[in-house]
Parts: C-alpha cells; structure tokens; sequence
C-alpha cells in the first residue's frame, strides 16, 4: 500500500514538473502557467505504469477433524446366555471439547442357559434367533480430559468419558426397546488416531424365561477410532 | 504422536524406547498420518496480533500452556478440533490455542481472520439439521432420526425414519412433513408439522395371532427448538397420527418426543 502510493506520487511529481519545465521553455508561460497545472494532473498511467501483480491468495483449508470412526472387539455377556466375543463399528461427532454424539453397531452370539446345559433337552432358541444385535445412539461427555505419560519423552492426550443413549436390540426373534450407559478411556495415538476402552451396560425388558423381567447386558470392548 | 514429542523435547534420544514402540509407533503413524498430511501439505498461515498466542499441550481448557509465539510472528494452522485449532510457530513447536485467541490474528495480506462458529443466527438460518428423538407412540417405545431441509427460515422440509417397540408388537415408520416455525429467530421457537408416510408393524414372537402390516399415515403436531450453544438444539414435539388401515376404522396414535440435534 505505501509503496504505491509513493510510486503515484512520483509519477504526479514528475509529470507536473516536467509539464512545468516543458510549458516555461516552449510558451514562455512561466510563472503564471505553472500555479494552475497541479490542479490538471495527467493521466499518470501514461508515464509510468505501475505492474504492480495483485497476489492472489489462496488459502489452504483448515483440516477440521470433528468426526471419529472405528471398530471394536470384546466380551458381552447376556444376561442368563453366557458371555461370547462382541464386535461392532462406532461413529462419533465432536460438538464441542466436551459433548460428543455417538453411534454404535454391535453383533454378539447367546450361548447356552445353564438350564439347557443342565436338563440336556431341546434349546430355547435357535441358531437365528441367538444371534444378538444393538444399534445404539448416545451422548457422550469428556468427563475427565488429561494426558498420560509414557516414559520422560512421551506425552498423549487422553479423556475418559461417559455415555448414555437409547437404542434396539434384536434378540430371540425381536427387536427389544434397550437403554444403554457407560463409560470409557479414550487414549490419542496421534491427533487423528485413537484407542478406547469401553464398559457398557444395555438393558431391556424380555419375557423369554416366563415373567417379564428387566436385563442387564455388560460389555467391555477395545476398539481403534480415526479422527477425520 | 512422534510430532509432538519431537517439538516438546527435541534432544531426547530415541533409544531409551524400547524398539517394538518405536516399530509400532512408526508403523501407526505412516499408516494413519502421512497420507492425511501428504494431501494437505501447504497450511494456513496468520501472524501473531495480540502480544502473544499461549499454546497448550492439548485441545481442552484444561491442559497446560506450555509455549507461548511473540507478536508478529506467523504460525501454521495444522487441524481444528471443535474450537481448537493446532498450531505450528517457526521454531516448529506445536500447540492448541483456542478460537478466541486465533480470531485475534492476522491474515497474511493484514485482514483480520474468522473462524466458522455457529451461533444464534445460525440457529435462525442454517439449511440442515439432524437430530435424534426418542418417546412414546401410543404406549410403545418410539426412537427417531431425522433430517431436514429449511427452504426458508420459516418454512423446512423433513424426513424421518421411526423404530416403534412395543410390548404387542413393533414395527418402524418413514415420513415426510413439512414443519412451519412462526417465529424462527426466538430462542425458543415454536413450530408447527403436518405430514404423511408409512407404518409398518409386525406382532411380536411370543404373539401367536395378528400378521405384518404396512398402512399408509398422516399426521399433524406441534412443538418447539430451543437453541442450547453451538450447533446444539433441543427439541420437544407432540403428533397426532391418522393410521388408514385396511379395516373399517381408521386408528388414532399419539406420539410424544424429545430429543436432541444440530444444524450445520
């Protein structure tokens, strides 16, 4: 900006004193001509013509990396079926520092009650219908932010969080209205990549075995997320 | 990882890791980092205005600031998260410094610099929303996911997708409403919705009679978005259903929700 206009007055400077000089050596105008001349200023364009190259900016997006997704692995015991290997994906989206919004898929299998082990009969379910599987949708909060640190030269960003969220769960031949809460560790590898470690606990309402009763379903799994 | 602890401490040695970590730490990193960073390589760059830009270790309140960048100097914008940006000074140490700090910094040309955040007026005139409901549909459990569309701060266009579990019978349900707000910039706007879609319910295992069903709906209703912070909406609503069944009479269901969503 400055140097421009210090290039514009230049060229106004030189053009009226050079007007000035022509006019008093051709016309003999002098004195009288050179007092109304500043007031005409010429096109400065003519004499000097500033290339001065507009930059063109092109700003780099910021990399904003709000949402996390990822798999898991782990334990799942069905209340009165055994415990089996669970696994599942999860996606998440970041509001703020604090809340977090989460969706979660997971597939287990349900054993054998102790009662179909013991009596040796005909099972209570089958093959299908023992399959087990939650959708959940949670929210989640940053509860206890912190780092941890590995060794003197090693630092990472941590958070254990707490989660609470509605969902289903399709168990023995229906889909069951399941309430779930937890909570978990998140620990950053890196900026974009993340372990967890999650308890959960889904509870729904089955009337398989007789009465209707409430269950508590426990699960602890590993999982490995990207930021992106 | 290896970033920030090559800014922190520098002169560390690399041998005291054991070297499994150093493998596997190599491995992750290459894997996870180096692509994201190949394809963004050239970051945004402000200078410093304000006398100095406080860098924390992580991207929360809470961490400690551990380096500070004088005035006039230029940092590199790595990544944002949330409200955190993670920053790179000339000297090469990396930080988090958060949005209101940032918003005081410079652009390279000397304009000042803005960073998205969403506020009320968004809550007014953002486009789409997306949320997550859950209640009662006549007795049964109902969980929804919805999405919409705002032709115009009053007027949006909206989808949603219903799981209905029930103790009888359960079933899922997708709809189309159109919802009209009449005051759309207060804080807790009022909104009315009339829509139609389908129902689909089938009775439950342990229920020997009744078959699948699929009926067409319709439905009208009435409730309110509160503006909570940010992209965060509350929202509460109540619907009346006209189910069209094959039968004689049609069935009347109604359904209260409440839940949670954000507008972007």
């Amino acid at each position: 900006m400055e140097s421009r206009f210090r290039i514009l007055f230049l060229a106004l400077a030189m053009i009226v004193l050079s007007g000035c000089a022509a006019t008093k050596g051709l016309f003999g105008l002098g004195a009288k001509e050179s007092a109304s001349l500043p007031a005409e200023a010429p096109e400065p364009e003519q004499i000097i013509d500033p290339q001065v190259e507009r930059r063109e900016i092109k700003e780099p997006a910021i990399d904003a990396e709000d949402f996390e997704v990822g798999a898991f692995v782990g334990i799942m015991s069905i209340e009165d079926f055994g415990s089996d290997v669970v696994y599942g994906a999860r996606i998440a989206y970041h509001i703020t520092e604090g809340f977090f919004v989460e969706g979660s898929v997971g597939q287990t299998e349900a054993g054998l009650t102790s009662f179909e082990v013991l009596s040796g009969g005909a099972p209570l379910l089958s093959d299908s219908d023992r399959e087990f599987t939650y959708y959940n949708l949670n929210l989640g909060y940053n509860i206890l932010p912190g780092e941890v640190f590995i060794g003197e030269s090693r630092a990472y960003n941590t958070s254990l969080y707490v989660i609470a969220g509605l969902g289903s769960t399709r168990f023995a031949g229906d889909d069951r209205f399941t309430v779930n809460f937890g909570a978990g560790y998140r620990f950053l590898l890196t900026d974009s990549v993340a372990l967890h470690i999650d308890f959960r606990d889904h509870l729904f309402d089955i009337d398989l075995l007789g009465e209707e009763k409430t269950v508590h379903n426990l699960e602890g799994h590993l999982g490995v997320t990207v930021f992106f | 990882m290896s970033e920030r602890n090559t800014t922190i401490t520098p002169s560390t040695s690399r041998s005291t890791k054991p070297p499994w970590l150093t493998v596997l730490v190599l491995m992750l990193s290459q894997a996870f980092t180096t692509g994201l960073a190949e394809a963004a390589e050239e970051y945004r760059t402000v200078s410093v205005a304000d006398p100095y830009l406080e860098m924390r270790t992580g991207p929360g309140r809470g961490y400690p600031k551990f380096y500070v960048v004088n005035r006039g100097e230029t940092v590199e914008i790595i990544m944002r998260k949330t409200d955190w940006f993670k920053v790179r000074a000339p000297n090469g140490k990396e930080g988090w410094v958060d949005r209101d700090q940032m918003e005081l910094t410079l652009q390279p040309g000397g304009r000042e610099i803005k960073f998205a955040q969403a506020d009320r007026e968004d809550f007014t005139d953002a486009r789409w929303e997306a949320g997550v409901m859950a209640g009662d549909f006549g007795g049964a459990n109902v969980i929804s996911l919805y999405g919409g569309y705002s032709l115009n701060p009053n007027v949006s266009i909206e989808v949603w997708g219903s799981q209905i579990l029930g103790n009888f019978s359960n079933g899922w349900m997708g709809s189309v409403n159109l919802t009209h707000e009449t005051w759309p910039d207060w804080r807790i706007s009022p909104f009315f919705t009339m829509g139609t879609g389908l129902i689909h319910t089938e009775p439950k295992s342990t229920i020997i009679q009744g078959e699948d069903r699929t009926d067409q709906i319709a439905h009208v209703g009435v409730g309110f978005r509160f503006y909570a912070s940010r992209r965060f909406i509350l929202r509460a609503e109540y619907k009346s259903y006209v189910v069209f069944t094959s039968r004689d009479e049609n069935e009347e269901v109604e359904e209260w929700k409440a839940g949670f969503a954000f507008f972007f």
